[in-house]
């Protein structure tokens, strides 16, 4: 065999090594999701079988239907949990972003005393547990008589998500280079409409995906709502999910249908974002 | 109608004074540029009078009325960056429209003034591009449409061809001449290359360390330089420059050469003297391949060893050592030199500089 074809044999085998490892990974980051889909359609006794089956035999949407099927037929008030989380969900992001927008611009564009030590004081928010503040948290909501309200879980998260969405959307605004905004303001712009016009829509993808996280965050946290939520009023769909645990069972599967529909959402707005979030859109700006 | 008049003005950074009171008055319609090696406040001083800058003492002028506290957007210029700063998320069309766009100008309107703009620039087939997808010279075209679409009183360029290569540079350097003489605004350059600065410009302004050192026409200031700083920055190859002392009619330097005292200095300087003599590379050529081939009044004649020689086709640089330093000369119509050669050099005494080597002001008074 001369050299040529043995690299060339050496290459191929490498790819197919490279396909096998890209696929393993793959099947460990997707089996988990997989199997709760699996798991929302298919009978208990099949999801406790040992060894397990891989193959589901009997199919059904039951899960679903119950789920929907409102609380006195032994369901869950899904839609209420759903509803609580996406109020608390969206204001939270929302309130998130405009003052993570405020924040990163004046990180990112002006010199003020103690810069560095305030943005270094936000981090360091991001060190503590957010678990550990959960019993304050808990004292001093009872006390002003908001346990159990949107407007706590909102507050909530707002402190949650604030620090990080600064520190992403600095990071976005200073890739937008200055020179712009001043073009802007020689154009006829002010300050305001430099902002809005020009540094806005190229920061605009990055503020999306900050949006993204926060949303992310305050849609998945279970830890401190569980402790600040009590009732419909206020549940949100990962503490709701609790609600599938009984004294001495568990509903496996309408607790895996309600992770399906959980997880639905959160997919959907990745993906819709997902294109804005790639594209670089600065370029050509300015030529270093 | 838009001169532009700096009084007393100051730049400071905390305690730091970048800009140290500098005054100037730019004539209507006229092309200055500002000058002088990176960090002497240029550019600074052009953002003052952009408004991009704080002003921190003295006042700006434009059309006779102070501006200190008016925004950029009220002052009406236009500013050519050095990075161009088009607008990535536009296209060409949206990037030279903009301003009028801002300005609530009729649709009508904008696009008219944006077509007759793109002509003038040759930019016809480019407009509904993203800055991204131009070459270099193509968005330097744009920004500099975008800023003749504002129809502005100043326009102001901040190093606008640094980052274009030799060629395209000289191309565009022609376009902003041309742009001058058609639009008949005021234009103030900033530049780092005194040869953009030469030819484009009525009067130049070369500044050193927030500090001006010289305002005059490209000829003043190489022909009269005021100060020892503007005769080395003006000119290329740079003005030969050596210490020398006084000595009866005669200027002696290190190493005990000597040449005769200029005939315009001898009143101006006493014996014992020391003072910085100055000559520029096209005043000392080999004698018959100089510019003043027998016109100049005041030629003394010195046979000297070449050693190292620079063709450039059309002239040659021949270094020679002087003073124990080595001197530049500038030979046309050249002929093969050897390295080592004696060559009888003319010194062209009537175009020599003297400064005063504590202040490097001129001598000449």
């Amino acid at each position: 065999m001369d050299k040529n074809s043995s690299h060339r044999l050496k290459r191929r085998w490498l790819k197919v090594a490279h396909f096998i490892g890209l696929f393993l990974a793959m099947l460990v980051i997707c089996m988990p999701g997989l199997w709760i889909v699996l798991s929302s359609l298919r009978p208990t006794v099949e999801i406790m079988a040992k060894p397990p089956v891989w193959i589901p035999r009997d199919i059904s949407l039951d899960a679903y239907r119950a789920m929907f099927g409102g609380a006195g037929q032994g369901g869950i008030p899904v839609w209420e949990y759903f509803r609580n989380s996406l109020i608390i969900s969206i204001t939270s992001t929302i309130i998130a972003l405009i003052i993570g927008m405020a924040g990163g611009y004046a990180f990112a564009r002006y010199k003020f005393k103690g810069k560095s030590g305030v943005f270094l004081g936000f981090m360091l928010t991001r060190a503590v547990p957010g678990i550990a503040l959960s019993l304050p948290l808990f004292m001093i909501f009872a006390r002003v008589g908001i346990i159990d309200t949107h407007f706590a879980m909102i507050l909530i998260y707002v402190a949650l998500n604030v620090p990080f969405t600064i520190w992403l959307i600095d990071g976005f605004f200073r890739q937008v280079p200055k020179d712009l905004a001043e073009a802007a303001q020689i154009d006829g712009c002010t300050r305001w409409q430099a902002f809005w016009q020009v540094e806005f829509p190229l920061a605009g993808p990055g503020i999306a995906s900050a949006g993204i996280f926060a949303f992310l965050t305050s849609w998945n946290e279970y830890a401190l709502a569980s402790q600040i939520t009590r009732s419909v009023n206020s549940k949100t769909l990962p503490v709701g999910l609790l609600d599938y645990t009984s004294e001495f069972t568990i509903d496996w599967r309408g607790m895996c249908a309600l992770a399906v529909v959980m997880i639905i959402p959160a997919l959907t707005l990745t993906f819709i974002i997902q294109k804005h979030l790639v594209s670089g859109l600065t370029f050509g700006a300015v030529k270093g | 109608m838009a001169p532009v008049t700096l009084k007393k003005l100051v730049k400071s950074y905390g305690n730091v004074d970048v800009v140290h009171g500098i005054d100037l008055e730019v004539k209507d319609r006229e092309f200055i540029a500002l000058v002088g090696p990176s960090g002497c406040g240029k550019s600074t001083t052009l953002r003052m009078i952009a408004g991009l800058e704080d002003i921190s003492g003295g006042i700006v002028e434009i059309g006779g009325k102070p501006v200190n506290d008016l925004p950029p957007r009220a002052r009406n210029i236009s500013m050519v960056f050095q990075s161009y700063a088009l607008y990535p998320h536009m296209t060409v069309r949206e990037n030279m429209g903009f301003s009028l766009k801002i300005g609530k100008v009729a649709q009508a309107e904008i696009d008219t003034r944006v077509n007759e703009a793109a002509a003038i620039l040759d930019l016809d087939k480019y407009m509904d591009r993203r800055p991204s997808q131009l070459s270099g010279g193509q968005r330097q075209r744009v920004a500099m449409g975008r800023a003749i679409v504002r129809k502005p009183d100043i326009f102001l360029f901040d190093e606008p061809l640094s980052n274009l290569d030799a060629k395209l540079r000289t191309q565009v350097r022609t376009e902003i001449k041309r742009l001058h003489a058609r639009v008949q605004a005021t234009m103030i350059y900033v530049t780092h290359d005194q040869v953009e600065a030469m030819t484009l410009s009525d009067r130049i302004v070369i500044m050193r360390d927030g500090h001006i050192e010289q305002v005059g026409t490209p000829e003043e200031v190489f022909k009269r330089p005021a100060t020892r700083f503007v005769a080395g920055f003006i000119g290329s190859p740079p003005m030969n420059l050596n210490e020398a002392t006084v000595d009866n009619g005669k200027l002696v330097f290190a190493g005990g050469q000597n040449l005769p005292l200029p005939a315009e200095f001898r009143s101006k300087v006493t014996a014992g003297d020391k003072v910085i003599f100055g000559l520029r590379p096209d005043d000392i050529y080999p004698t018959g391949h100089g510019i003043n081939s027998g016109e100049a009044t005041d030629v003394h004649e010195m046979e000297l060893p070449v050693s190292i020689t620079e063709p450039l086709g059309n002239e040659t640089l021949l270094f020679i050592t002087m003073a124990e330093r080595e001197w530049v000369s500038r030979m046309l119509n050249p002929r093969t030199i050897d390295t080592g050669e004696m060559v009888k050099f003319s010194f062209d005494l009537s175009q020599a500089h003297l400064f005063s080597p504590e202040t490097g002001k001129t001598l000449r008074g």
